[in-house]
């Protein structure tokens, strides 16, 4: 599988503060990947590097295989970006706006290509409204098709589901699997809703502090026979003594916030209950976590 | 890709209605002063020739013409249209900061320098559209209501006489000067706007630094007439004044087609070019340097 963006040592300093610290990751063509992290975690940061809206302090990228510095013009026609919310021009129509964004990609598009692009975001009936007229949701799926309507290779939407409401986020979900699936596009998603990003990413990376925590397949990151799970009792350092001293020691990964963490198998938990509760301790709670957030909190949390 | 980008910021000025109110701000204003000099223009004509009575015998009847009262309203109007140029040029790049559209254009495939150009090109289209529609009202409305006849221009000391036909090209080279005037204060709106996230910021700005230029030039204070007002361009862009004054022979007779003085006009001009082009060249930098962050 070709590389579509390759990020090298990546580094924005915006006066003493790094916002984004030695970055490296790798997209594959055709992936949908996820790029996770907590608010002011450099995501954006990142994405505006990637658009040349901000200079790096230091490191490479590249995209298609060009150096985005010597290569930008080029690249960027063949990029679609949707970054935070999607501001367009509120006092114009949808058509117009399509038919500005267009152009500033290069491109004269024909009606009938507009209306396909509104077709595909749903947005027919409302062509030729102002924007200023539409619901956030409606905007939102306005800026995808403002960030497809040159027919870009690789399309990077920064928090593409902020201020949706469940179903406009579900339709956004479609929308990108779509892209991926049908169209064969690679997609650099950032989002907080982590479960979005486990139902979309096939590939994904958690920064915490401008630095990369995790990169991965989400599968293999969310093992479904691994999990870290999270254990709390009538007696923590009792049990933290028996842990210790038992078999279990090999599991345990660390305590935080009166929580103990052990990083096992799932299919063990009911042993370790039962051994737990055979020492004469009361469990309190065991719990795996294996959802994409559990993991991200574990992750950013140490 | 240049015309591309200029096509969409002319689409973009044209679409919003803020821009129509320099265009009626224009006409209702000249229709005002054309309207009070139909009915009180004897006592408008009267405070200038009052001061130079002795040697005055023009009826007022014949000064109260088409091409009078075009340079009165120049005179009234210029001084303003500042800030209504501001109020487009300021919000080129601040505008869509705010609005948030900086963002989706500048990660587009054109450059950042070609983005200042168009929105600058754009700017100058605007003012020199500001300028045909002022001179529409102005002068041709004046001429339809007023009629033509020679033109008289007061100054402070003295009087210029120009022949009726002698008129019009004068009317055409002070709306090309206005033209470059008001041009520069584009390309200042444009500069602040660069350096702004709200439109309102480079507006103020702009319109600041015109009042404190201009209160500067009319204090005549020494210090500053001998330092600050040959290089300000406040004092320049009242130039076009220039092609209204007229050169006389020994006898005290207008040459026709003459300036008074051609060289003060030729400097004025190459200065505010020069400032056009120091004002194009810190946006272009700084908007090439600039993170854009909204």
């Amino acid at each position: 599988m070709s590389e579509v963006i390759r990020v090298k040592q990546l580094s924005k300093d915006f006066g003493d503060f790094r916002a984004v610290d030695a970055l490296s990751f790798t997209v594959g063509q055709g992936q949908v990947y996820g790029f996770l992290g907590q608010n002011g975690a450099g995501k954006s940061t990142t994405i505006r590097m990637l658009l040349t809206l901000i200079e790096p302090t230091e490191g490479e990228i590249e995209i298609f295989g060009m150096n985005l510095r010597k290569h930008r013009r080029e690249i960027l026609r063949q990029t679609g970006a949707i970054i935070e919310k999607p501001d367009l021009y509120k006092y114009l129509t949808a058509k117009e706006n399509l038919r500005i964004f267009s152009r500033l990609s290069g491109v004269k598009v024909t009606d009938k290509q507009i209306m396909d692009q509104l077709d595909l975001v749903g947005l027919t009936g409302r062509a030729e409204s102002k924007v200023k007229t539409y619901s956030q949701g409606m905007k939102q799926r306005l800026g995808l098709a403002a960030a497809l309507i040159h027919n870009p290779g690789l399309i990077i939407l920064d928090e593409p589901t902020n201020g949706l409401d469940p179903q406009g986020i579900a339709d956004m979900r479609n929308l990108i699997l779509h892209l991926s699936r049908d169209l064969g596009k690679t997609l650099l998603v950032s989002s907080h809703l982590l479960s979005e990003m486990e139902m979309i990413a096939d590939h994904m990376i958690i920064i915490h502090k401008g630095r990369k925590v995790v990169e991965g397949v989400v599968e293999e990151l969310l093992n479904p026979e691994k999990a870290m799970v999270e254990l709390v009792t009538m007696d923590m350092p009792g049990t933290l003594d028996i842990l210790k001293q038992s078999d279990w020691s090999a599991f345990l990964k660390d305590s935080i916030n009166g929580t103990l963490r052990l990083e096992m198998n799932k299919s063990s938990i009911p042993r370790l209950n039962r051994d737990l509760v055979e020492k004469g301790i009361d469990v309190q709670s065991l719990r795996p976590m294996n959802t994409l957030e559990d993991y991200f909190l574990s992750l950013t949390k140490a | 890709m240049f015309i591309d980008l200029l096509k969409i910021e002319l689409f973009k000025i044209f679409k919003r209605p803020r821009t129509f109110i320099a265009f009626g701000a224009i006409a209702v204003i000249i229709l005002l002063v054309q309207f009070a000099l139909k009915v009180n223009g004897k006592d408008f004509v009267q405070f200038y020739t009052d001061s130079q009575a002795d040697t005055f015998d023009i009826p007022y009847e014949k000064i109260l013409n088409g091409y009078f009262v075009c340079v009165a309203v120049l005179h009234m109007i210029l001084i303003h249209v500042p800030l209504l140029v501001a109020l487009i040029a300021g919000d080129m790049i601040s505008g869509e900061a705010g609005l948030g559209t900086l963002r989706l254009i500048a990660g587009k495939p054109v450059t950042r320098t070609q983005l200042i150009l168009a929105k600058f090109t754009a700017s100058t289209i605007y003012v020199i559209l500001l300028l045909v529609w002022m001179a529409v009202f102005a002068l041709l409305g004046s001429m339809l209501i007023f009629g033509t006849e020679d033109l008289v221009v007061f100054r402070e000391t003295d009087m210029h006489i120009m022949k009726s036909g002698d008129v019009l090209w004068r009317f055409f080279a002070a709306f090309i000067f206005a033209a470059l005037a008001l041009t520069t204060i584009a390309a200042m709106a444009l500069m602040f706007s660069v350096f702004s996230e709200n439109s309102l910021g480079p507006i103020v700005a702009t319109v600041c630094v015109v009042i404190v230029f201009t209160i500067v030039q009319q204090l005549r204070v020494p210090v500053f007439e001998e330092t600050v007002n040959p290089w300000s361009f406040t004092t320049h862009m009242l130039g076009w004044k220039g092609f209204f004054y007229v050169d006389k022979n020994a006898e005290g007779a207008t040459i026709n087609g003459s300036v008074e003085n051609p060289g003060s006009l030729v400097r004025s001009g190459l200065i505010l070019a020069g400032y056009i082009i120091l004002f194009l060249l810190i946006s272009i930098r700084t908007f090439n340097k600039k993170d854009i962050l909204s």
